[in-house]
């Protein structure tokens, strides 16, 4: 039976509900409306009033409009049939809507009922499984999409059977599973799981020890991201945040991408249902599309739902982790989150924390990041969901509490820079603010070791002592004039800007510039590290920066050519000339 | 607001504060409007029997017997053809003394497009200014506000812009307009002969602050009655969102909410965004384009309102009077249009982008050397050159009084970097420089 109860009071879409029975904070409620069924969740209960946040505009509803509580907590929808599809922060599928506007109330199914999917079985009668043990799998695009034990059955269970490979609808049985008291379960390829609690299938969740390989050279080379890390990009407005997180779901070497659009521009999100469906993934060919699914809430959307999609998209990203995939999940901007918790606290009468965020804001923002990770599957396999945030700093002042916190759960910092990004220097990524915590990691540093050659991580390091001393340098001379410094100051000085023209800025709208390989990353930056090492002699000034200007050219050129091309080998040959006739003799 | 029969009558108003007062009814709606005394209210909170509603115009002189007398609905607008052409308050009511538009009654700040029924954006519009159409091109569906300080003439550029970009309807959403502002646009529009494409809900600075909220939603149904349901292309105009912020922050502190960074209501971010992304384009040929007004003081854009503003529109107009010339002009630095790569190079000349570019590059050349030469460092050549390329494009191309088409501008960019420049220091692809170099410099 489930509960009822009334409305007693409204305040925009917080509604207070006088309740005839039990309730459970989190669940899921639905107010009626006339005709209208508008969804809600249970925030806060005092005595018999429960304090419900609507997901919907509550203009016209009434005191005495009748609620029904559903007993359930706020629920993902999980099956193939995932990918590909454009949904709103409640899992709504946006395509399957009719009308050109969203209708108050309006729900459409995550899933396709219909289609029928070719079953392959992977577990045998008589075989023990635990929850997020594979039973079968089927074919998702191109991905094997793995029918798991539901994640909510606890201890162990013996399958009875298992359906004949063949075609079968996500709700028809494909096996029976019986648990230590001798009740047989059904199982289907759908299964339901609330978006707040996480997916805990795994036996372990151990130290990243590999990067996930981005093609953004500010990324990959200097700051690299673990396979399973966390990140985040605070940045003023302006500076490029949408274009690089967009670079990054074009170019990451992930399974599975999710693009979570919180509370974000609308037509940026048409970009992608435009551009997406086109483009090739650059590992497999396959189209992009195919391997993204798009959680989509923009700000003029419902806020309370807003707040519920960073969730749902964690929880779609942790099911396809569960099945050994590499998930990567985009969202754009986690402020924008932090600003509807902000907005129901405050219609909550609680007492506020700095900038009126709820003081459990930090909290909440951990915990939500921890929920990215590695993980080691029950079968021996891995799977991992990264997870990198977009923050937008009120005024591009870092020292506010949605970065703070962020800050403090996640491991990768790539701030954007006003100036960087005044000067057109994109990715506006400031090469010394931005850190990765993952530099520091052991297995990181060995699988470096491993993966591009030996001593990376210390040659990482050299850049960047090279960039800071090249800002030192520039300072001087801004201070003293061209001319009141030593020629070498401004060698120094040029060196970093190599750096920075060549490894740094990356052209997002050029086809080859845009995506660099890591066997290609190494390449250019042993090369430019290379050229910062070697000591060159300049009568004055004018010539040094004369010789640094033309070879940034020629690198740029290089960088625009195609890796091991004819043209690429002509450039490489021009810079070549042109070092030797600068060179000192050593 | 006439009243309906068998409306209920309540004559016992609990509490008044500055804004609202509270009434014991029963059967009331939330957002509903309500009349108080005369005075429009709308219901902004109901706990049990009691009912706050917000009013308008403030609650002076109201009474504890004073009649509130309930609407039954939502604030609405009427909508038909009958609407162009006309000048209303914040209410939807004419200002002109003409009579009351009939038609369909359509309730304000209405459901939101499916994202995935937009279409993207990919039509120009031209202004003929250079400083928006060669730098930062506007786009059929896009959100862009001018950035300006108050005493920089903003009213006037965005009317220009109104009246040159070709749309099928102008609406005009006034807040907190001077009364000679008011007239100065009624009578442009008037002289222009436009009067017929033109749609006005105004609130001025004689009117109580807090009526302005209903402005844009009342401006923004009238565009979506013209865009969705005509097919048209629609050019909404705010002028000005920060007095619709100061509006927000007063009846948040009203209510006794938390103010977040400037005063602003925590929630001022949803507030704009509602409002901008009603900028659409339309699968059906029609389109919403919101030009919009956001002052800032002393040029502060990190401010909590054009702060948040920058984060929802695409891009943004910054005017700046250019002291060189004493010319106001579009800055090329900090301005923006987030949508024009959809269009530049596209649906204007192959060497848009690229001129666009290179003059904003050289220009920005001129300002180092600028720099150098306040310091009293010496210049060279390249330094000299680029100060009076600097000044003729300031005068030539950035200035806001300058009205030509878009292929014009390319090629007085080009006459430009010919007078001045080498082609390698122009450093254009050298397929375009040999185009469009114009032969005898």
């Amino acid at each position: 039976m489930k509960t009822k109860g009334k409305v007693t009071g409204i305040i925009s879409n917080i509604v207070i509900v006088k309740t005839e029975g039990p309730v459970a904070q989190n669940e899921i409620a639905t107010v009626v409306l006339g005709d209208v069924r508008m969804m809600a969740e249970v925030i806060k209960v005092v005595g018999r009033d429960a304090y419900i946040q609507v997901f919907d505009s509550t203009r016209g509803l009434r005191v005495g409009a009748e609620v029904e509580f559903e007993g359930h907590m706020l629920e993902a929808t999980l099956g193939p049939g995932i990918l590909s599809k454009n949904y709103d922060g409640l899992q709504n599928d946006l395509a399957g809507m009719d009308g050109l506007f969203i209708r108050r109330g309006q729900r459409t199914a995550p899933l396709d009922r219909e289609a029928l999917w070719e079953f392959e079985p992977l577990a045998a009668p008589g075989d023990r499984v635990e929850a997020g043990d594979w039973l079968g799998q089927v074919k998702e695009q191109w991905i094997m999409h793995k029918i798991m034990v539901p994640f909510a059955f606890e201890g162990t269970y013996t399958v009875r059977s298992v359906a004949a490979p063949g075609k079968y609808t996500i709700e028809q049985t494909v096996a029976v599973l019986e648990d230590a008291q001798g009740v047989e379960h059904p199982v289907t390829m759908v299964q339901r799981w609330p978006v707040k609690k996480p997916i805990k299938a795994y036996v372990s969740k151990p130290r990243p020890s590999r990067i996930l390989e981005t093609g953004v050279r500010p990324i990959d080379t200097f700051n690299p991201i673990a396979d399973g890390g966390t990140g985040f990009i605070p940045g003023p407005f302006g500076a490029g945040k949408t274009v690089l997180q967009h670079a990054i779901a074009k170019q990451a070497e992930a399974d599975i991408i999710i693009m979570i659009a919180c509370g974000e521009r609308a037509n940026e999100v048409v970009e992608i249902f435009a551009e997406f469906p086109r483009l090739d993934d650059p590992h497999t060919g396959h189209k992009l599309m195919e391997r993204t699914t798009i959680i989509c809430n923009t700000s003029n959307m419902p806020v309370a739902s807003r707040e519920a999609s960073v969730y749902t998209g964690m929880t779609i990203g942790e099911y396809y982790r569960a099945m050994g995939l590499k998930v990567l999940i985009l969202a754009d901007s986690t402020s924008r989150w932090a600003q509807a918790l902000r907005e129901m606290s405050n219609r909550l009468e609680e007492l506020p924390g700095q900038d009126a965020f709820p003081m459990d804001l930090s909290a909440i923002i951990s915990n939500f990041y921890a929920r990215a990770g590695l993980v080691n599957l029950r079968n021996g396999a891995t799977g991992s969901v990264t997870f990198l945030g977009t923050v937008s700093p009120a005024g591009g002042n870092l020292k506010e509490p949605v970065t703070e916190a962020t800050q403090k759960a996640a491991r990768c910092f790539y701030a954007l820079s006003q100036q960087r990004a005044d000067s057109k220097r994109y990715p506006a990524i400031d090469p010394l603010e931005s850190y990765s915590k993952y530099l520091e990691y052991p297995e990181i540093i060995e699988y470096l070791d491993r993966r591009i050659e030996p001593g990376w991580a210390d040659l990482v390091n050299r850049g960047k002592t090279i960039v800071q001393r090249g800002k030192e340098a520039a300072e001087q001379i801004d201070i003293l004039g061209d001319d009141g410094v030593p020629v070498e100051y401004h060698d120094r000085f040029w060196k970093s800007e190599l750096i920075d023209f060549v490894i740094l800025q990356q052209d997002a709208f050029d086809a080859v510039d845009a995506n660099t390989p890591l066997e290609r990353q190494r390449y250019m930056y042993n090369l430019v590290l290379d050229i910062c090492d070697r000591r060159f002699e300049f009568d004055d000034f004018q010539t040094c920066v004369a010789f640094y200007k033309s070879l940034i050219n020629l690198f740029k050129q290089l960088n625009y050519s195609e890796w091991e091309s004819d043209r690429f080998a002509e450039y490489r040959a021009r810079i070549d000339e042109l070092l030797e006739t600068k060179e000192s003799n050593r | 607001m006439t009243t309906k029969a068998f409306q209920k009558i309540y004559t016992k108003i609990e509490n008044i504060t500055k804004a609202t007062v509270t009434v014991r009814a029963q059967g009331v709606g939330n957002d509903e409007l309500a009349t108080v005394g005369g005075k429009l209210a709308q219901v902004v909170r109901i706990a049990g029997d009691d009912i706050t509603l917000q009013v308008f115009q403030g609650t002076e002189g109201i009474a504890t017997d004073s009649e509130v007398v309930f609407h039954g609905e939502p604030p609405v607008l009427r909508v038909s053809d009958d609407l162009a052409g006309r000048f209303f308050d914040a209410y939807g009511n004419p200002l002109d003394g003409g009579m009351p538009v009939g038609g369909e009654a359509r309730e304000i700040g209405g459901p939101t497009v499916n994202p995935f029924k937009r279409i993207q954006p990919s039509e120009l519009i031209a202004t003929g200014i250079a400083g928006i159409d060669l730098n930062n091109t506007i786009v059929s569906g896009q959100k862009i506000p001018f950035f300006a300080d108050p005493d920089q003439p903003y009213n006037q550029v965005m009317a220009d812009v109104a009246l040159r970009a070709q749309a099928d309807k102008i609406i005009l959403g006034g807040m907190g307009m001077t009364n000679d502002d008011y007239l100065y646009f009624r009578n442009l529009f008037e002289n222009a002969g436009v009067l017929d494409r033109i749609v006005c809900f105004v609130n001025t600075t004689e009117n109580p602050p807090v009526e302005r909220l209903l402005v844009p939603d009342m401006a923004l149904t009238a565009a979506e009655y013209f865009a969705v349901d005509k097919g048209e292309k629609v050019l909404v105009l705010l002028t000005d969102m920060t007095l619709y912020a100061d509006a927000l922050a007063i009846v948040a502190n009203r209510m006794d909410q938390i103010p977040s960074k400037d005063s602003m209501p925590g929630s001022l971010y949803s507030d704009l965004a509602k409002i901008y992304e009603k900028a659409v384009q339309l699968p059906n040929g029609g389109s919403i384009t919101i030009i919009a007004v956001t002052t800032l003081s002393g040029g502060d854009i990190t401010n909590a309102v054009p702060d948040n503003t920058g984060y929802i529109t695409e891009g943004q107009l910054f005017l700046r009077k250019d002291s060189d010339t004493g010319k106001v002009i579009v800055d090329p630095f900090r301005s923006l249009s987030r949508l024009k790569q959809l269009v530049i190079g596209k649906k204007t000349r192959e060497d848009h982008p690229q001129v666009m570019n290179a003059a904003v590059r050289l220009y920005s050349d001129a300002a180092n050397a600028k720099t150098k030469l306040e310091n009293g460092f010496d210049l060279s050549d390249y330094d000299e050159r680029t100060l009076k390329f600097a000044g003729e494009y300031s005068e030539k191309l950035l200035a806001i009084d300058v009205n030509i088409e878009i292929t014009e501008m390319l090629d007085t960019a080009w006459k430009l970097f010919a007078k001045y420049f080498t082609k390698s220091e122009v450093a254009i692809k050298e397929e375009l420089t040999e185009k469009y170099w114009p032969q005898t410099a």
